[in-house]
């Protein structure tokens, strides 16, 4: 494409298909105590 | 939806339901203005005649056939179908907690949101015996959920660091009867570091987080010890030990900033030039009528400093240097699932916190909130209703997260700072959320500053 750059997989439909099964860490736990962000996660599937 | 923003030279465009994230030319970033869906075989003669005066006909016409493109393939103004997800995860089990092992401490932190250690309700350290009560109730309501978390936090765990070892040998026990695997992380200020705890945090802690605020000076004006002394000389050399000891186990140097250090990035690079690869600074959470708080009138100078920061960290790489900042981490192909963005954090449905009482609270945040005490541990009860009520706050059901585009990567934010600041666990902070949609957009302007060059 000329005038446009995809620059991911943009798979966020397909990982509802595939998820929900829970095995991620909880969010608030790893450093940030006191403010959420969910999307600096890994899947563990 | 779409939410399309310029920064760093580059024009963004984020397509909100595939998470597709695209990199546009001025014409396209001007056309986006101006089309949606349901598109036509062409590009209408009233957008041409409006976009000529500044493009060429023919670049607006492949330009309308690419955004056509795109939407064909579901990747821009792609549809919301996720509320019917929503649903699922209330009935999920409980896998992680967060055990304040000692309501006390040894450091007064101006800024503490557990008054200094003990949440208001007196200085306490857990029993054993609670500890346990804990870890069989995690064990028997986590359902098929294979990992287990467990975090140690206070108050200052070290203060009653013979329970937390015995807390995890107790666990360890009784992982291979119930098929569980657990992961424990601690939060510490340093202070009672020894080269015993060194070693058990190290072999038995999957994370741990150093509170440290950055430059000493900094450190030293709100995290005070009882004598009114900083801590920052004590703590720096053990925190420096520990992490040289952990090999490839993960850790956080954690800081704090506040009204006082808006030039943050310098706390961050400060850490960085000690040593510490793995660096989070994050805005203090406080009242608004407290002098370090951040309000309203701070938020352009914390958007400038984020924005420094990116390019201290770009040019950083360029020289062949790395670490990791926590809040602009972010995975736009491989992270969690469009179900877990639902949710934030899970606080009180599959993650609670427990008191040294064996009061059962939905997080940490909320310890001490009477009204949102949900059973205790030591007795057996556990309020059900509410942690239904949890379950179902979630993005669709939180009026501002519903219509805002960055709903799946923050999840509908802290319930704990919503009901803090604004008295309900479905209304978003304003100045949380302003703060957070920023981070990433910088963030996501790093990538695209990685992948493609700079701009500027």
């Amino acid at each position: 494409m000329k005038h446009i750059k995809t620059m991911n997989k943009a798979n966020l439909k397909e990982s509802a298909q595939k998820g929900g099964c829970g095995k991620c860490q909880a969010s608030c736990q790893s450093a940030c105590k006191t403010s959420c962000t969910v999307a600096n996660q890994k899947c563990e599937r | 939806m779409i939410h399309k923003y310029k920064l760093g030279g580059f024009n963004i465009v984020l397509d909100v339901n595939s998470g597709g994230v695209h990199v546009v030319d001025d014409l396209t970033y001007d056309m986006l203005d101006n089309v949606e869906p349901p598109f036509e075989e062409e590009c209408p003669e009233k957008i041409v005649e409006k976009l000529s005066r500044f493009y060429e006909k023919d670049e607006i016409m492949s330009c309308y056939d690419e955004i056509v493109e795109l939407y064909n393939d579901k990747i821009l103004f792609s549809e919301d179908d996720y509320e019917k997800y929503a649903k699922y995860s209330i009935a999920s089990p409980v896998k992680a907690m967060c055990l304040n092992i000692a309501h006390d401490c040894n450091l007064r932190c101006k800024y503490c949101f557990a008054s200094t250690g003990d949440f208001g309700k007196g200085r306490k350290l857990m029993t054993l015996e609670t500890g346990k009560n804990a870890i069989d109730f995690l064990l028997e309501n986590s359902g098929d959920r294979q990992n287990l978390e467990l975090d140690f936090f206070g108050g200052e765990p070290l203060m009653n660091f013979d329970v937390v070892k015995q807390i995890v040998e107790y666990a360890r026990s009784r992982e291979g009867e119930f098929g569980k695997k657990f992961r424990f992380t601690i939060t510490t200020n340093g202070l009672l570091l020894d080269d015993d705890k060194i070693d058990f945090i190290n072999k038995e802690m999957s994370n741990v987080v150093l509170s440290i605020d950055g430059r000493k000076e900094v450190n030293d004006y709100m995290r005070l010890r009882v004598d009114g002394t900083g801590c920052y000389d004590r703590i720096l050399p053990k925190f420096k030990k520990l992490v040289a000891q952990r090999g490839d186990k993960e850790y956080y140097v954690r800081g704090t900033f506040t009204k006082y250090n808006l030039d943050f990035s310098e706390d961050v690079f400060s850490l960085y030039n000690e040593g510490f690869d793995q660096i989070s600074v994050e805005p203090v959470v406080g009242d608004s009528s407290e002098e370090y708080a951040l309000t309203e009138k701070e938020i352009p100078a914390v958007f400038a400093e984020y924005e420094k920061l990116a390019r201290r960290i770009i040019n950083n790489e360029k020289q062949g240097g790395k670490f990791n900042f926590f809040h602009f981490m972010l995975d736009l192909d491989q992270g969690p699932c469009a179900i877990k963005r639902l949710r934030g954090c899970g606080c009180g449905n599959d993650y609670v916190a427990i008191t040294p009482d064996g009061d059962i609270y939905p997080c940490h945040q909320f310890v001490g909130i009477e009204e949102y005490k949900m059973g205790n541990i030591d007795e057996g009860t556990f309020n059900l209703e509410m942690k239904k009520e949890f379950a179902n706050a979630h993005v669709y059901s939180k009026p501002e997260c519903r219509k805002c585009w960055a709903k799946f990567y923050c999840s509908g934010g802290c319930n704990a700072n919503n009901y803090q600041y604004m008295g309900d666990i479905h209304k978003a902070h304003k100045i949380s959320c302003e703060l957070e949609k920023k981070r990433l957009e910088v963030a996501i302007m790093m990538k695209a500053v990685r992948a493609f060059g700079e701009q500027e």
